[in-house]
């Protein structure tokens, strides 16, 4: 009988536990059962006791140079290992780069199906019911599947993480990466960063994002000064990025990043869904817009109705002001 | 000769107004918006692009447009053709309607199979109105391939595929042996937009249509069962910050967000 959640913890690049990780240990607490937590990657075996802390009872580690970057048909392989030695009954992924492209297929290999980017995972028996927006976060669909393990996809910061106890033990086992070369087939050749100045998006309690209704790249430069005053990240709209006018690097959305900051201030943004999308988990929104029926009112604590051109610069000096008096 | 299959799907058009965005919670179905067309789905269109790319470079590549849907499908195809591509293959059969990804990416699989052999299977990153973004890793799978997913440069050449990739915070070259599969984003660029020529052309071609039992299925066979469909409630209190002027406006904002502690 299968039985147990099995999660799919991340490392961020400078060796520590990536958030997606609490956050999946939460979802698997939540649902209850014995909890396995499973870290690939290089340099990794010292964040198996933080995973124990987060509510692991076991964690399977494998560390090899090998798995320093994701490498699907690397993780593919050791994952389908894993799994079928753990047979856990649900398996659940961050919707990160890793779990967009290993959840579907290692489920092909499980011989199972998967719900991707899910906003709320419940059990009915020991059905899983995974909740997910689609239609460009239009609609919610609620899906179960009919066979095991049930695999699922956690949109970011949904769960909150457990809060860590560091007495908590858990079984640690290392496992070998034990895959041959010639089982790479789609080689990875070279990675280039897109640098990005100051607070990581991801991470920023205040993101400044900027919208075609800004008129050009120009504007963006208004909202960089804002958002170093307000110690944030800058954001922006796939209609932007699209036409060149801010890096990729910063679109939020479906197909962008997902922000949590405390506040997100959407500037000659219209609000489509898929923008939404990625701000879904933020509380505190302030549209600045021309247009009243934008649908980013919609969303919106605050609302300023009127071109951002004579909004920003009296918002910006205001807020100098308050900052330093 | 070179062989690039693209799957493509017809989706409600996304740009359509969110307030006459509608879903029949009993069916589980969203509801078509009267007088608007829908529209193919375009990470997919852009994937016909990326094989244009190839086209351009290499002129005797053949490139064939597989879908899997209703006789509305037809019009993506055309779409497809229009831009240049050279074959249709609709697979449309009542039996089929109702597939999950899963059976979705067995049963694009089997009519692949079918075809010429494939060097290239190009998909879109996610269907634009499921989102799921997972048929063509499973597709991959299925037919034992090699996947490359979230692409915005595709080449290919003498049996090697070359992806750039797209990360959160870069990107990566990735090479692959040919046959594979490769998913596209939007980064990789705007599709082409027929000339009212080729869109006459296209019309003329012919779209072979395919059964579940011209591919030996005897129907969808999901993984998934969807057990409710519904829009979610989103209303949120707005507070407009209103004065005399916008500059007055822009400074009440910031007091009130002072206030509220958020900044
Ligand atoms: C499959 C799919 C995935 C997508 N993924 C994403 C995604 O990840 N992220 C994303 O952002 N989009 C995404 N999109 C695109 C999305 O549908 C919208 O097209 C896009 O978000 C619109 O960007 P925008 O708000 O900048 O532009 P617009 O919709 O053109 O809005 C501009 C706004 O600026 C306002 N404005 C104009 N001038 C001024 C002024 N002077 N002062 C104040 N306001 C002004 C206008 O009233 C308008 O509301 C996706 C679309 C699809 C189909
Ligand atoms: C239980 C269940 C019942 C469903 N019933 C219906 C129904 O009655 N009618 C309906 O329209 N949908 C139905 N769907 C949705 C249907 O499964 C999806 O439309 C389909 O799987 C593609 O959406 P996706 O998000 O899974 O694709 P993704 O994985 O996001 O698609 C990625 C790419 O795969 C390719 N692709 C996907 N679908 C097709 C296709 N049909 N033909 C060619 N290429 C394709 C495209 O290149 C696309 O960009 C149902 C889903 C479930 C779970």
């Amino acid at each position: 009988m299968p039985s147990g959640v099995l999660v799919f913890g991340e490392a961020t690049e400078d060796g520590q536990l990536a958030p997606v990780t609490g956050e999946l240990l939460g979802a698997a607490k939540s649902l209850g059962g014995p909890v396995t937590c499973v870290l690939l990657g290089a340099g990794v075996e010292g964040l198996a006791q933080r995973c124990a802390s987060l509510g692991a009872d076991k964690v399977i580690v494998v560390d090899d140079p090998l798995l320093k970057e994701y490498q699907g048909d690397a993780y593919v392989l050791i994952g389908e290992r894993i799994c079928k030695e753990a047979d856990p009954s649900v398996v659940l992924f961050g919707q990160t780069m890793t779990g967009r492209d290993l959840a579907p297929r290692l489920a092909a290999r499980l011989d199972t199906a998967v719900a991707m980017d899910c906003v709320e995972l419940s059990l009915d028996g020991d059905k899983l019911q995974a909740t997910r927006p689609c239609y460009g976060g239009s609609a919610r669909a609620r899906y179960s599947i009919n066979r095991t393990p049930q695999i699922a996809t956690l949109r970011a910061k949904v769960y909150d993480p457990p809060a860590p106890d560091e007495s908590r033990q858990a079984e640690v086992v290392k496992q070998s990466a034990d895959v041959g070369e010639d089982a790479i087939r789609a080689r990875v050749v070279s990675r280039r960063k897109e640098e990005v100045e100051g607070v990581r998006l991801e991470d920023a309690p205040v993101v400044v994002s900027g919208g075609r209704g800004l008129g050009g790249p120009e504007g963006f430069k208004p909202l960089e000064e804002l958002a170093e005053v307000l110690g944030g990240a800058v954001g922006a709209t796939r209609a932007v990025c699209d036409m060149g006018w801010y890096p990729v690097a910063a679109q939020v959305g479906l197909t962008g990043k997902v922000v949590t900051p405390d506040l997100y201030i959407a500037v000659g943004i219209s609000g489509a869904s898929q923008h939404m999308a990625g701000i879904s988990q933020v509380k505190n929104i302030v549209a600045i817009n021309k247009d009243a029926e934008a649908n980013i009112f919609q969303a919106a604590r605050f609302g300023i109705v009127g071109d951002w051109k004579e909004v920003v610069p009296a918002f910006m000096e205001k807020v100098r002001e308050l900052k330093t008096g | 000769m070179p062989h690039i299959v693209c799957c493509v799907k017809q989706v409600p058009d996304p740009e359509a107004p969110a307030s006459q965005f509608k879903v029949d919670e009993a069916a589980k179905k969203v509801l078509p918006i009267p007088g608007i067309q829908p529209v193919p789905s375009q990470f997919d269109t852009i994937a016909v692009e990326a094989a244009l790319r190839i086209k351009d470079k290499v002129a005797d590549t053949t490139i064939t447009i597989l879908t899997l849907g209703p006789d509305a499908y037809r019009d993506t195809v055309k779409h497809c053709l229009a831009m240049g591509a050279d074959e249709g293959v609709h697979i449309n059969d009542p039996a089929l309607n109702e597939a999950d990804h899963w059976a979705t990416a067995e049963i694009l699989a089997a009519a692949i199979k079918k075809l010429e052999p494939a060097d290239l299977i190009l998909c879109g990153r996610q269907a634009v109105d499921w989102d799921m973004g997972v048929v063509g890793s499973t597709l991959a799978e299925i037919m034992g391939l090699p996947i490359v997913t979230i692409a915005k440069d595709v080449q290919m050449e003498g049996g090697k595929v070359t992806v750039e990739r797209v990360l959160l915070d870069g990107f990566e070259t990735v090479e692959a042996p040919a046959p594979c599969v490769v998913t596209v984003s939007n980064e990789l660029g705007d599709p082409r937009y027929p000339q009212l020529r080729q869109i006459m052309q296209a019309a003329r071609k012919e779209v072979k249509g395919l059964t579940a039992s011209d591919l030996g299925i005897d129907g969808a066979k999901n993984r998934v069962t969807l057990e409710a469909l519904f829009v979610p409630e989103t209303a949120v209190e707005t507070e407009y910050i209103e004065a005399d002027s916008l500059k007055e406006a822009g400074e009440k904002l910031a007091v009130r967000l002072r206030e509220a502690k958020l900044i």
